[in-house]
């Protein structure tokens, strides 16, 4: 996909920016200084500790842990030792499957619940509507780290606690915030117009959700499903309240807690279960770049 | 369209008609599709959010409710000193670490908004410490600061910069600076994406018009760019000082509140002394404690938004 086409999917307004303005004016040596050389060091130090990550999960011990005799940017002797140890010593795959089981049963009930509702602000508009459009980005602006101890003791209390519904039901407290915040955008952009010939049509409201607005608003949905799937394979604090048992616990928790013991860190199956923690999402995010920065700006403008 | 809406009237031909009918009444169908929501929502963050502000009041215990004590939780915190330690390094990480990441992220989007060969790639590149699970990446730094085998240390002294290696985890000062060099790395891609976009909203006729008009850079910069930039900055900035403020996850994988308690933020104090300490109520006050500051943040927001609309000129819609 060109450029041009990347910019576009994001913002309307981006179209301006593809004329290059006034960079005409500066010359070759300048832009190199001023906008190549800062550009290079951002994207190193950004990106570095993935490299690190990468570089340490195929090292074997001795070169882990001897910086003197070898140079540690490097790997002389791959070994698939720690990536071995992390899938058949450990309960890593049971964490990798908990951990996608969770993140996209919480996703699909969370854009399930979140399309009927941006659709109720929107566009059934009934009384009050701005007022619950603006509850719902408030409720967004409340951060895990107030909540996890009372829904600790809810969790509980329901007898849910230690299990994968104790994620599942309470990850879409951010999702649902967010992807109906989302999506109620993605919906005013859809012209009134088409529901009303719909509706004049005989069209029943419900129809028109699924016939109409719903295939219209396909971009956001995509968009909303990729932000949920990483928020909640991201989440760590509910994950580590909320289960106790090595075998339930998500990767984060999972390699966080299990992979340390006591005084010992073996450092080689740790980025290894980092890396391959952030491959999934990694993936998922490349297949769906335009779409991810497109929400993510959107979200924020809106 | 306001006609259409009222013309469904709920009684007129409704009784005529199946349940596809019935449920175009609008009020029937908004309370339908509002409860998913609504009830997900309710019972797992209203309420919460309530019970939480209440069992700051209580003496509750993992395993025992708890009574009514009135402000005892808080003013045995407010004689605490590793609270306050806390609140004085939750401000800390929150300044500085936002500082950084506005000076640096707004450097970036400045960067990316030129014309640069593999935008789409480098952008897409730039992002990715903001997707990848946080506690995975706050592993990597973990080892990164390694007190023997940190890399930073190694590529330091193979330059003859320091002569003994750095213990950046076990120093108070060098904790905290370490911990908000990785928040800063893993914030500085959010600002400058959405920054970004908020820079390409800006049309190149009003650089060219301040230049003909004889304004250097700095002046370009100082009057074009950042008035329009304000509003988005403003929500930004929010959602960033929110974030910050209550982080959790970066400080519980790198250093757990450690050294003597030097990275200690209130949302990694409440949950020690909530969850592994048993103590409820405490926990819950401490957490509390955090919603004044949050509050202050949303309110910036709602008026920065406020403010976008205005200088828009659009409509509130």
């Amino acid at each position: 996909m060109t450029d041009a086409a990347k910019d576009a999917a994001m913002s309307p307004a981006a179209a301006i920016s593809d004329s290059t303005g006034m960079g005409y004016l500066q010359t070759l040596p300048r832009r190199l200084v001023t906008v190549y050389l800062p550009l290079s060091i951002f994207l190193f130090v950004l990106l570095f500790p993935f490299y690190w990550m990468g570089v340490t999960t195929f090292k074997p011990n001795d070169e882990l842990y001897n910086f003197s005799n070898n140079n540690p940017f490097w790997v002389r002797n791959p070994t698939l030792a720690n990536i071995e140890k992390l899938l058949f010593q450990t309960d890593y795959p049971e964490w990798l499957l908990n951990t996608m089981v969770i993140a996209i049963t919480a996703t699909f009930l969370s854009i399930f619940a979140s399309v009927l509702a941006a659709y109720a602000i929107t566009r059934l508009r009934f009384r009050g509507a701005p007022t619950v459009g603006l509850l719902i980005f408030l409720a967004y602006l409340v951060p895990p780290s107030i909540l996890f101890i009372p829904l600790a003791t809810i969790v509980y209390g329901v007898g849910i606690y230690d299990t994968n519904w104790a994620l599942i039901l309470t990850y879409p407290t951010f999702l649902i915030p967010f992807c109906t915040w989302l999506l109620m955008g993605y919906f005013k952009s859809i012209p009134y117009e088409l529901e009303e010939c719909a509706l004049i049509d005989g069209a029943t409201r419900i129809q028109i959700l699924l016939k109409i607005t719903l295939p219209l608003a396909i971009p956001g949905l995509i968009s909303a499903f990729i932000f949920a799937f990483t928020l909640s394979w991201n989440e760590f604090i509910y994950a580590l309240a909320f289960i106790s048992s090595s075998e339930q616990k998500t990767v984060p928790v999972g390699v966080l807690t299990q992979l340390v013991e006591g005084d010992v860190y073996h450092w080689g199956s740790l980025m290894a279960g980092a890396l391959l923690g952030s491959l999934p999402v990694a993936i998922f995010y490349s297949f769906f770049v335009e779409h991810y920065v497109a929400s993510l700006t959107g979200a924020v403008k809106e | 369209m306001a006609a259409t809406a009222t013309a469904l009237d709920p009684r007129s031909g409704a009784a005529l008609e199946k349940l596809g009918r019935w449920l175009d009444n609008r009020t029937v169908l908004s309370v339908l599709f509002m409860f998913p929501a609504a009830s997900i929502l309710l019972v797992f963050l209203t309420y919460p959010l309530a019970l939480g502000v209440w069992m700051g009041f209580t003496d509750v215990k993992i395993g025992r409710p708890g009574i009514f004590i009135g402000l005892e939780n808080y003013i045995s915190l407010f004689n605490d000193g590793v609270f306050l330690l806390s609140v004085f390094n939750t401000i800390v990480y929150t300044v500085v670490a936002t500082i950084f990441k506005f000076g640096l992220g707004l450097w970036l989007a400045l960067l990316l908004n030129h014309t640069i060969p593999f935008k789409a790639y480098v952008r897409a590149f730039v992002l990715l410490p903001y997707i990848i699970p946080t506690v995975l990446s706050a592993i990597a730094f973990w080892w990164i600061y390694d007190a023997q085998f940190s890399i930073i240390s190694w590529g330091l002294s193979q330059f003859g910069l320091i002569d003994r290696y750095i213990d950046f985890l076990g120093v108070p000062w060098n904790a905290r600076w370490s911990v908000i060099a990785a928040n800063v790395w893993r914030g500085i891609p959010f600002v400058a994406i959405c920054l970004l976009a908020g820079l390409q909203t800006i049309s190149p006729s009003l650089y060219e018009a301040a230049a003909l008009d004889g304004a250097n850079s700095w002046q370009r910069f100082r009057h074009v760019t950042v008035p329009m930039l304000m509003p988005i900055l403003a929500v930004v900035l929010t959602f960033s000082v929110l974030f910050t403020f209550t982080d959790f996850q970066l400080i519980y994988a790198i250093t757990r509140g450690g050294p003597l308690n030097a990275t200690h933020l209130m949302a990694t104090l409440a949950f020690q002394r909530a969850i592994p300490g048993g103590q409820l109520g405490e926990g819950a006050a401490i957490a509390t404690a955090m919603i004044p500051f949050l509050v202050g943040a949303t309110i910036f927001s709602y008026y920065g938004l406020q403010r976008r609309k205005w200088q828009q000129g659009s409509q509130d819609d």
